[in-house]
């Protein structure tokens, strides 16, 4: 580790608190359907969308009607992203003529993307056409990064005001987010990236001949956009098979600061925003001091696991001043890689810039932990907040259980039917992965997948399984998962994650939206202080976090006392 | 649930026209407009010939010139489909080792590498794969163990070369943001221009 990396690093970190500030306070003015700067151009389009669609944007609806609406909506897109795929060969924009996905990979394709997962079973160069990236995948970036956003709003206005019967229009929610903040980030961000070299075109490569006289085929096509919609909704799919780490969709550091700056923009502004929307912005910092806390302590540890190199190459004689760069681009070098790819597992982007697969063993297991805590420090485009008002709950819930009186956060008194409900919702990730991770350990169908022996392949298998069901996309990258077993199953944990967590999330937020808001007593706990802090960061862990440590002992760390034994596999 | 399915199916068709079709179109008019080297990949040509990407790494072996990272790149077969073979940089698959820091695969690979990479010690990234196999640059040490190879090869007095890599190296901006690198296809590319002495 060295001063200047830090210096780096905790300037991005700055950056990012600095923009999302005035983002948060946008998204909460669009929330509240005020009008913005944007409107003079973009209002007519919103009309038009309502007047399309049948929509009164000001008619609300209770939890089940949002639910519904939400599900519907993230179905259809779902069948059609699959029919997409399916049918490439025979959609325009394919100009190298790309078959179809087969009927396992387009299921796991379509419900990694409508899930905002991204995981990626495919290589994108050599497996999608420039049609497909556009309206299949990017599309589906918008859409259900705003989905998200929109659940998130949900849940937020539940604690804004006592005796409520509905939590917001989905509708409404949906398209003001992709007009007034997706879109417009988005165009911005995709100039800059243009700008600093990344390619946005219809062409799907060019051929060179080297100063060697050989020939080589560059892969480009319409990149610049989709980068910059994968990080703004933390999204996290590449064009290319390398993801942020391809020079195209990550070209200099200027770039890499660009993107990591866009991955934790809406997440961290969200917590502002729900300061503004339950008219308590102390409420917001409280929640990104818990953020903040798992992230710096995350890098801290990445940061120093792959600072020092790999003591088994240093033992050949190679110089660890670099630091462990198997897998990692020298334009990045040790703190922009480990930056980013601490942001990207911290919220469900799963963008990488560098190849998990070859991180050292704890600085791997750092993103695998971020995951497990649930993506929700700060987690997804607004999945992360509402996952974090969950952990909120249980924390205010335990706090009562200590001193014995019922339960309150922000003026909503928390009852049996919101902590079983809450229960109900975190239970899924372990669930999830422990389970799927155990069945596929022991199914020889599945571990001949595996692209690396010993415990490093259980870290495989264990991050494969968090990833997807953490909504998270990334990878233990040897893993050969375009399986019919693992796009299956993959699949599953990814519907799991997303859904079976969302709805429950809904409920209690409608649950909370009738409860009358009891005004604080010299007897309320609280919740802006730094004992609620300090609690939501132990519960976190606790439920979040120690459920998992026996995989994790079996993985990565088996794989750090190998390691300095000096053992290989 | 009826009366959702029409807002349901219009707003999908809607957003995905927007974002999937005008938006990504409109992006890629603007992008050729105002950045049309960028937006086209960068690419570099010598008398109208594409000799590559300026953001692109390309493979090189002769002692001639500056020897690029290792990558992990791979293509098809030509004999069978189902398997691959190495072809290292190319630019149309990108990939990556994915080997574990643990992995025998690794520790062989880097053996073999540092037979051929000098005394030790050796700068890490002459000996290990990038993530996407196109890293186009390498650290100023690893450029400045090649110049002997380099200058030998061509006959050139060291320091001619050394000025060059010199030239060629890029600093950190204000030593912080960034790392010191060297874009070996520039570099080589200069070696080739510059007339021999």
């Amino acid at each position: 580790m060295t001063i200047s990396g830090w210096a780096e690093i905790l300037l991005v970190l700055a950056l990012i608190v600095f923009a999302a500030w005035p983002v948060g306070i946008h998204i909460a003015r669009i929330a509240a359907g005020e009008r913005s700067f944007l409107h003079p151009v973009l209002a007519p389009i919103e009309r038009g969308f309502y007047a399309l669609a049948g929509v009164d944007p000001r008619r609300g609806m209770d939890w089940r009607g949002y639910a519904v609406a939400l599900i519907l909506l993230n179905a259809l897109h779902f069948l059609m992203l699959y029919a997409m795929l399916r049918l490439q060969f025979y959609l325009p924009l394919n100009p190298d003529h790309l078959a179809g996905m087969s009927p396992r990979l387009a299921f796991n394709t379509a419900m990694s993307f409508v899930t905002n997962t991204n995981w990626q079973a495919y290589g994108g160069e050599t497996t999608l056409s420039p049609g497909s990236q556009m309206w299949g995948l990017t599309s589906h970036m918008f859409v259900s990064a705003a989905t998200g956003i929109a659940a998130a709003l949900a849940i937020a206005r539940a604690f804004a005001a006592g005796g409520m019967k509905t939590l917001g229009n989905f509708w409404a929610d949906l398209t003001r987010i992709v007009l007034y903040l997706l879109l417009p980030i988005a165009i911005l961000a995709g100039i800059a990236l243009v700008a600093l070299g990344v390619p946005q075109t219809l062409a799907t490569h060019a051929d060179a001949t080297t100063l060697e006289g050989m020939k080589q085929t560059i892969a480009m096509g319409p990149v610049a956009f989709m980068e910059a919609i994968k990080e703004l909704g933390t999204n996290g799919g590449g064009y290319f098979n390398a993801n942020s780490a391809h020079p195209f969709e990550n070209p200099n550091a200027w770039s890499s600061i660009l993107e990591t700056v866009l991955v934790f923009l809406i997440p961290i502004a969200l917590t502002f925003t729900f300061g503004r929307i339950v008219k308590d912005a102390r409420q917001g910092y409280a929640l990104l001091a818990v953020i903040g806390v798992f992230v710096l302590a995350a890098i801290a540890v990445a940061y120093h696991a792959e600072a020092a190199g790999n003591p088994l190459l240093t033992a050949l004689g190679v110089d660890p001043a670099q630091g462990n760069m198997e897998g990692k681009e020298l334009r990045f070098g040790i703190p922009l890689s480990v930056l980013f790819n601490v942001i990207t597992t911290a919220t469900s982007c799963g963008a990488v810039n560098a190849m998990l697969d070859s991180y050292m063993p704890l600085g791997g297991m750092t993103s695998m932990f971020l995951i497990q805590l649930g993506e929700i420090v700060p987690g997804g485009v607004g999945s992360g907040l509402y996952g974090l008002l969950i952990f909120a709950l249980i924390a205010v819930f335990v706090a009562g259980l200590m001193v014995g009186r019922t339960p309150e956060y922000l003026g909503k008194k928390i009852q049996a039917k919101e902590v079983k409900l809450a229960m109900l919702a975190v239970l899924i990730l372990p669930l999830a992965i422990l389970g799927f991770t155990a069945l596929s350990l022991v199914m020889p169908a599945a571990t001949a997948s595996l692209g690396n022996a010993g415990p490093h392949g259980l870290s495989e298998m264990l991050y494969a399984f968090t990833s997807a069901t953490g909504n998270n996309g990334s990878a233990f990258a040897g893993l050969s998962a375009d399986t019919a077993w693992l796009d299956t199953t993959l699949g599953i944990a990814m519907l799991l994650g997303r859904f079976a967590f969302l709805i429950p999330v809904l409920a209690i937020a409608g649950a909370l939206a009738e409860k009358v808001k009891v005004p604080p007593s010299s007897g309320t706990f609280p919740t802006h202080g730094p004992l609620f802090v300090g609690l939501l960061c132990g519960v976190i862990v606790i439920m979040g976090g120690l459920q998992f440590m026996p995989a994790l002992s079996l993985g990565p760390l088996a794989e750090q006392f190998t390691l300095l034994a000096g053992k290989t596999f | 649930m009826a009366n959702a399915l029409r807002p349901a199916f219009v707003l999908v068709v809607l957003l995905t026209l927007l974002t999937g079709l005008v938006a990504p179109l409109a992006m890629t008019g603007l992008a050729g407009l105002a950045f049309p080297f960028e937006a086209r990949g960068s690419l570099i040509e010598d008398h109208g010939r594409i000799i590559g990407s300026a953001l692109i790494g390309q493979n090189f072996t002769g002692a001639g010139y500056f020897h690029p990272r290792p990558s992990a790149t791979t293509e098809p077969d030509p004999k069978d489909a189902s398997k691959t073979v190495p072809v290292p940089y190319a630019a149309d698959n990108s990939n990556a080792s994915n080997l574990a820091p643990t992995a025998k695969a690794l520790i062989d690979r880097v053996k073999g590498d540092l037979a051929s990479a000098g005394p030790a010690p050796v700068p890490a990234d002459a000996v290990t794969t990038s993530a996407s196999g196109l890293d186009p640059d390498i650290s100023p040490e690893n450029a400045r163990r090649q110049i002997a190879r380099v200058a030998s090869a061509r006959h050139w007095p060291e320091d001619r070369v050394a000025a060059l890599v010199a030239a060629y190296t890029e600093a950190p901006f204000l030593g912080l943001i960034g790392e010191a690198r060297v874009n070996v296809l520039a570099l080589n590319r200069a070696l080739d221009r510059m007339r021999a002495p």
